[in-house]
C-alpha cells in the first residue's frame, strides 16, 4: 500500500490544480490501481496458479506412500531414465549450435539476417505433431534416409535416435536466441583489445565472450532443459510409445492416465512440476543477473 | 528459399568431395556449425514433408485437405484459439500494466508465475486441468449442476489454450510498456484528458502493435499445441477434435499422405503467422 500512496504522490505532484480538485483526483484514482492488481491476481490464480497447486495437493492427498510406491515401478525408473538422457545428450549439442548461431548472427553484417534469425525461430512456430511427422518421414521405414538406416540395422523411429532428434528439434532456438541480445549489448571492444594483446579466438572465447555472456547462456540453457524433459508432442509421434523402452517421463504422464492409473500418473507429474518450480526459480535469478549486468554499462 | 537450399549439398558432396571440402574450409567453424545444424536438423525435415506432399496429385490432396473432418478439425482449432488468445489479449495486457506500473506485494510471485506454462511439461498442464475440469474437480464440479460439461469438451481444449498462450502476450507487452514515455500521458493528464482518453488515445496506439504481435505468438502456439489439449479433449470428431490430433490419428492408422497433406497445411499456416509475427514486430519497432 505504501508504494500505492507513492503511485499517487506523484502524480498529484505533476498536477498544478487546486487542492479541493487533487482530493477529488485522489479519491477517483486510488481504486483502480488495486481493481486492476486484484483482477490479475484473480486471473492468473485461476488460469495458472490453480491448475498447478491442484498437481502438489492430487499428488500429496495420500501422503508420500503412493508415490514412492510409484517410483519403485520399473517402467517409472525406466522413463526417468530416458527423460534425463534426451537432456543431457541434447543441451551440449543445443548448446554448441546455439553459441554458434548466435556468434555468427551478432558478430557479423550480413543480407538475409532477419531472414536466418526467423528461421532459427521455427521450431517455435512448427506444431510440435507435425515437427513429430517431418521425422518419421525422414527417418521412417518408408522416408528418404529409411532404405539406407534398414539396411545399416540402425533404429530411428520408434526407437531413442528419433525421440533425440525430436527434442532437439523442439528446442534448439532458445540458446541462441538469449544470447545475440546479449552479444549485441557487449559489443566487440574487448574483443578487439583481447585481439591486439596477442589472444588467440579461443583464449578470447573462454576469457572474455563466456564471462559476459554467462547468465544469458545460463538462462538459455534453463529454458532448453525445461522444454527437452518435457516435451510431449514430437516425441510422442516419433517414439510409438512403448512401455520400458520409448516411454518419457510426460509420455508415462499421459499413458497412466489413459489407463486410469490415476496416482501413479500424478507421481510422474509432480516431478515435472517440481522441475517446473526449479526452472521457474532458477529464470527469476538468472533474469534479475542479466538484467543487472546490462544494466550497469 | 525452402526448396532450393538442403537438396544441393548431399548431392555436390558425393561429385565433387575436394572441391566442397575446399569451399567448407574457408568459411568460419561457427557458420559451417550453423547451416550443418539448420540443414539436417530443421530444413531437411521440413523439405522431405513437404516433398512428400508435393507428389500427391493435386485432387486428392485438396480432397484430403478438405475432407469434412478436416475442416471441422481446423474450424475447432482455429476459432477456439483465436478465443483464447484474443481474451489473453485483453487480460495479459493488463497483467503487464499491472507489472511495470504498480508496485504491490506479491510482484515477484506473480511475475514468476505468468512464466508457469514455459516450464511446467504440457502432458502435466493438460492432466490437472483435466482433473480440476472434470465433474468432480475443484471446478468443474460447480458447472457440473448446471449440466456444463468443461473438460472432454470444447470449452476444455479453450482453457487449455488459454493456459499455454498466456504468458506469450505478457511477455512481450511488458518490455514495450517499460520504455513507454510516461511524460506524454502526464502531458495529457495536465491538458485535461480523463483516465480513460489517456489510455485509448495516448498509451493504447504505440502498445497496440506489440499486444497483436502477443496475440500472434499466442494464437500460434495455441494451435500447434499437442500435449494438454490431448487430454484434456474427448477427441470427439466434429466435437472436440483439433487439428494436430487429427494428424496424430492418422499417423497411428498408418494413413502417411492423410497426415502429411494435414501437416502441409499446418505448416503453411505456421509460415503464415510467423510472417505476420514479423511484420507486426517491424511495425511496433517503427513506435520505438
Amino acid at each position: 500500500m505504501a508504494n500505492l500512496k507513492n503511485f499517487l504522490n506523484n502524480s498529484v505532484d505533476d498536477l498544478p490544480q487546486s487542492s479541493s480538485e487533487q482530493t477529488k483526483i485522489l479519491a477517483k484514482k486510488s481504486f483502480v490501481p488495486a481493481i486492476l492488481i486484484t483482477i490479475s491476481f484473480i486471473y492468473v490464480g485461476l488460469i495458472l496458479l490453480l491448475p498447478a497447486a491442484n498437481v502438489f495437493v492430487t499428488a500429496f492427498s495420500k501422503g508420500f506412500g503412493p508415490i514412492l510406491e510409484a517410483v519403485k515401478r520399473p517402467d517409472f525408473q525406466n522413463a526417468i531414465k530416458l527423460t534425463v538422457a534426451l537432456a543431457v545428450i541434447s543441451l551440449p549439442l543445443n548448446t554448441i549450435f546455439g553459441l554458434s548461431a548466435a556468434w555468427a548472427i551478432a558478430r557479423n553484417k550480413f543480407p538475409g539476417k532477419a531472414f536466418l534469425l526467423s528461421v532459427i525461430d521455427l521450431p517455435f512456430s512448427i506444431s510440435p505433431v507435425v515437427a513429430g511427422l517431418m521425422i518419421v518421414l525422414l527417418y521412417g521405414r518408408l522416408g528418404w534416409f529409411g532404405s539406407w538406416l534398414e539396411a545399416n540395422d540402425i533404429k530411428v523411429v520408434f526407437a531413442f535416435p528419433g525421440m533425440l532428434i525430436a527434442t532437439i528439434f523442439v528446442s534448439m532456438p532458445f540458446i541462441a536466441r538469449e544470447v545475440i541480445p546479449v552479444l549485441d549489448e557487449m559489443g566487440t571492444d574487448q574483443e578487439e583489445a583481447a585481439r591486439t594483446l596477442g589472444a588467440n579466438d579461443w583464449q578470447i572465447f573462454w576469457k572474455v565472450v563466456v564471462p559476459n555472456i554467462r547468465w544469458g547462456l545460463l538462462y538459455g540453457l534453463v529454458l532448453t532443459n525445461a522444454r527437452a524433459m518435457g516435451e510431449f508432442g514430437a516425441v510422442s509421434v516419433v517414439s510409438g510409445n512403448i512401455a520400458n523402452k520409448t516411454q518419457s517421463l510426460p509420455l508415462f504422464v499421459e499413458e497412466s492416465y489413459k489407463q486410469y492409473e490415476t496416482e501413479v500418473a500424478y507421481s510422474a507429474a509432480v516431478l515435472l512440476a517440481l522441475l517446473a518450480v526449479v526452472t521457474l526459480v532458477l529464470k527469476e535469478i538468472l533474469e534479475r543477473k542479466t538484467h543487472n549486468a546490462n544494466s550497469r554499462k | 528459399m525452402v526448396t532450393t537450399t538442403p537438396s544441393s549439398p548431399p548431392d555436390k558432396k558425393r561429385s565433387q568431395p575436394n572441391a566442397f571440402l575446399k569451399m567448407l574450409a574457408k568459411i568460419p567453424w561457427t557458420w559451417v556449425i550453423t547451416f550443418v545444424y539448420l540443414t539436417f536438423l530443421l530444413i531437411l525435415p521440413i523439405v522431405a514433408m513437404l516433398t512428400k506432399a508435393a507428389s500427391e496429385p493435386f485432387d486428392s490432396f485438396w480432397k484430403t485437405a478438405t475432407s469434412p473432418l478436416a475442416l471441422s478439425s481446423y474450424e475447432i482449432t482455429f476459432v477456439t484459439a483465436f478465443a483464447a488468445a484474443a481474451i489473453n489479449g485483453v487480460f495479459g495486457t493488463l497483467i503487464a500494466w499491472v507489472i511495470v506500473r504498480y508496485n504491490f506485494f506479491g510482484k515477484r510471485f506473480l511475475e514468476a508465475v505468468v512464466d508457469l506454462p514455459f516450464a511446467l511439461p504440457t502432458a502435466v498442464a493438460g492432466l490437472t486441468l483435466a482433473t480440476i475440469y472434470s465433474d468432480k474437480g475443484w471446478i468443474g464440479s460447480l458447472f457440473a449442476p448446471a449440466g456444463i460439461k468443461i473438460a472432454f469438451s470444447r470449452i476444455g481444449v479453450w482453457l487449455a489454450m488459454m493456459f499455454i498462450s498466456l504468458p506469450f502476450i505478457v511477455r512481450t507487452v511488458q518490455p514495450v510498456l517499460t520504455e513507454l514515455e510516461r511524460e506524454i500521458e502526464e502531458a495529457a493528464w495536465s491538458l485535461g484528458a480523463t483516465k480513460f482518453q489517456t489510455f485509448t488515445q495516448v498509451i493504447l496506439p504505440p502498445l497496440t502493435p506489440s499486444i497483436l504481435t502477443g496475440v500472434a505468438l499466442g494464437f500460434s502456439r495455441a494451435v500447434g499445441e499437442y500435449g494438454s489439449t490431448v487430454i484434456i479433449a474427448s477427441n470427439t470428431p466434429f466435437k472436440d477434435l483439433i487439428t494436430p490430433v487429427l494428424i496424430f490419428q492418422r499417423l497411428e492408422q498408418y494413413d502417411y499422405v492423410g497426415a502429411t497433406v494435414i501437416g502441409s497445411v499446418m505448416l503453411a499456416i505456421s509460415f503464415v503467422s510467423l510472417l505476420a509475427i514479423n511484420l507486426l514486430q517491424a511495425w511496433s519497432k517503427r513506435y520505438g
